[in-house]
């Protein structure tokens, strides 16, 4: 503690440039807080995924629709627990900036298959018997105010109704939370009646997106995977099953390798910063060359120097780092709150304490090499240069 | 007769630069007395200033026999020597070497952070030395802030305030006017009458010389004559 002063002062030498290492450093950070939310809530649906589930779609694709036809047949397999049609809304509120997730479903079947979806029963019953009834999430509810009892308007992108019109209307019956308060980005959508939907629709009727399946053992899941798909086989509507988890991963796939394009973005900046931060430390060291060398002259030992340059390196990337940190826990939150899905998106303490971890090794790489230059200065020499 | 503090025998000291070997000091025999304040002389080159890097423990001889006290410079290790440099020795230099990102008490208190003194203990040390040089109230200020007079008395605050045993100056003055270098070496004068410090005093300037007890004259890395002040 006593040495503190002493690295501060050499740290705040010259004030601009240490500001300015300092403001990279925290926006990469930041940067790094954020992308690693991002990737912790495209994971986190894969994470949660139904063991006994899973989701048969078109072969070909997940726009290709499926004929209603399927969901009794797939219902009459004897290892089939419940099936549900589902399909996507793809409308918004008011405005395309209110974008959230609308599913068409059937309503009964569906929520029996996620109990981790938290429905008062009196709400479920007043959906059960309320045509065009809607349920949403609370996280929803709560960012546009809406409360049971009242009608939402919802503007189609993919289905007009029959009339033409863009413009459905649904009556909010429920409003439903889920089990696990981590898991609400997860559900972050609204649910109303495939029967309404089909009927109301111009186009497209008799069919579904895709049917989601409760398998009654799921350790027999690759089993009934097989008897779906062969159920369809050689017809025009094929099918492709897959576990929740194994669909949801690949839906992520689709949109690229999320993981892999952050943790790049993460690399490059973290690269660029090495050399940013090494040369800040570099020059740093090379203007005080002299001092350094008094400092030895008054006794301070090799290693004293070494440990002097090294705790000046600690403190610039560890006080940079956890300014970025702190201003990304600030900044999750709002910016969460704007994205539907994205709810979820915090600093997880291991992404903190990862970051600390990037931090501690950045100050030893950058650290390092001028660290040990002062370290094996010669006094003489280095006198005599000044 | 008054006890030897420094003791050289036949002390050589070569560089190497290249294939090139140059003779900095030549089988020098000298001895200091321990409360003597020497005024070592030359022209440029003839081996003062590493003769003075010697006697302060920043460099080792080539060859001979250095002891200060009872302590054989020649036999340390650089580690052994930054220790002992740390207990016994106050250097002074010509730009006064402070560190400019510190006030003048941080700057004094330097040395003593290589001791197992409190903060308060420390402090108190700094005021007493600041005090010393007449600079008990310049405490706070930046290096930047104070004259060329001002900058030297805080390093020989500095110098002091581990209460060595010898100070070693390389042209003390170099860098002042004479007004103000009469007045820094008039401090050195006192440090070494009145509180028994040992100073050795590397200097271009005979006004400067005449502030010291002896005299020596090095050229060609030999002594040539001493003077008695």
């Amino acid at each position: 503690m006593k040495y503190l002063p002493l690295v501060w002062a050499a740290l705040w030498r010259r004030r601009p440039r240490t500001l300015f290492t300092m403001a990279s450093i925290a926006v990469a950070f930041l940067l790094y807080a954020l992308l690693t939310g991002v990737i912790a809530a495209f994971n986190a649906g894969v994470e949660v995924a139904g063991a006994d589930r899973l989701v048969t779609t078109g072969r070909y694709s997940l726009t290709q629709v499926l004929p209603q036809g399927h969901l009794q047949q797939v219902r009459g397999l004897e290892s089939v627990h419940s099936v549900a049609g589902q399909s996507w809304f793809g409308g918004y509120y008011q405005s395309e900036r209110n974008f959230f997730p609308q599913f068409p479903t059937e309503i009964e079947p569906y929520l029996a298959m996620y109990p981790e979806i938290v429905l008062p029963e009196a709400e479920k019953q007043a959906m059960l018997s309320t045509r065009t009834g809607a349920l949403i999430a609370r996280t929803l509810a709560d960012r546009y105010g809406f409360k049971v009892g009242d009608k939402i308007p919802i503007i189609a992108g993919i289905w007009p109704l029959a009339s033409g019109s863009n413009n459905w209307e649904f009556d909010l019956v429920g409003i439903f939370d889920t089990a696990n308060p981590k898991d609400r980005s997860l559900y972050e959508m609204m649910l109303f009646h495939h029967e309404y939907f089909d009927e109301a629709r111009q186009f497209g009727r008799g069919t579904v997106g895709w049917l989601v399946v409760k398998v009654k053992d799921p350790d027999q899941s690759e089993a009934v995977i097989r008897q779906i798909d062969a159920l369809f086989a050689n017809s025009p509507n094929e099918t492709r099953t897959a576990t929740e988890k194994a669909f949801n991963q690949s839906f992520v796939k689709q949109l690229g390798d999320i993981g892999a394009m952050m943790s790049s973005i993460i690399g490059a900046v973290f690269f660029t910063l090495l050399f940013l931060t090494g040369n800040t430390m570099m020059q740093s060291v090379r203007e005080r060359i002299p001092e350094l060398a008094v400092l030895k002259t008054l006794g301070f030992s090799d290693g004293q120097v070494l440990a002097l340059v090294l705790a000046e390196s600690l403190a610039l990337c560890l006080i940079a780092a956890l300014i970025g940190l702190g201003l990304a826990s600030l900044l999750l939150p709002p910016v969460s709150a704007k994205i539907p899905g994205f709810s979820g998106l915090t600093l997880t303490g291991e992404a903190f304490a990862l970051a600390l971890g990037l931090a501690l090794a950045l100050a030893l790489i950058v650290g390092l090499p001028p660290a040990l230059r002062a370290m094996r200065l010669k006094i003489v020499d280095a006198l005599a240069a000044h | 007769m008054t006890e030897a503090l420094i003791q050289l025998k036949g002390v050589t000291k070569h560089y190497t630069r290249g294939k090139q070997t140059v003779e900095v000091l030549q089988k020098l025999d000298l001895t200091i007395a321990q409360g003597d304040f020497i005024a070592l002389m030359g022209p440029s080159g003839s081996g003062k200033t590493t003769l003075l890097n010697l006697i302060g423990g920043l460099d080792t001889p080539s060859g001979g026999e250095l002891r200060v006290g009872e302590t054989r410079l020649d036999r340390m290790s650089a580690g052994e020597l930054a220790r002992w440099r740390s207990r016994h020795v106050g250097f002074v230099f010509q730009f006064y070497n402070l560190l400019p990102v510190l006030t003048a008490e941080r700057n004094v208190e330097l040395p003593l952070l290589l001791t197992s003194l409190s903060a308060a203990e420390r402090m108190k040390r700094v005021q007493i030395a600041l005090g010393v040089v007449g600079l008990g109230e310049r405490g706070k200020h930046k290096p930047s802030e104070l004259s060329g007079g001002q900058a030297q008395r805080v390093a020989i605050a500095r110098a002091l305030v581990a209460d060595p045993t010898l100070l070693v100056c390389d042209e003390p003055t170099g860098d002042l006017d004479r007004k103000t270098a009469d007045e820094v070496l008039h401090l050195l004068q006192v440090l070494n009458r009145d509180h028994g410090k040992t100073i050795v005093m590397v200097t271009h300037d005979p006004k400067a010389a005449e502030f010291a007890r002896h005299t020596l004259h090095l050229d060609k890395g030999q002594l040539v004559e001493q003077a008695v002040a």
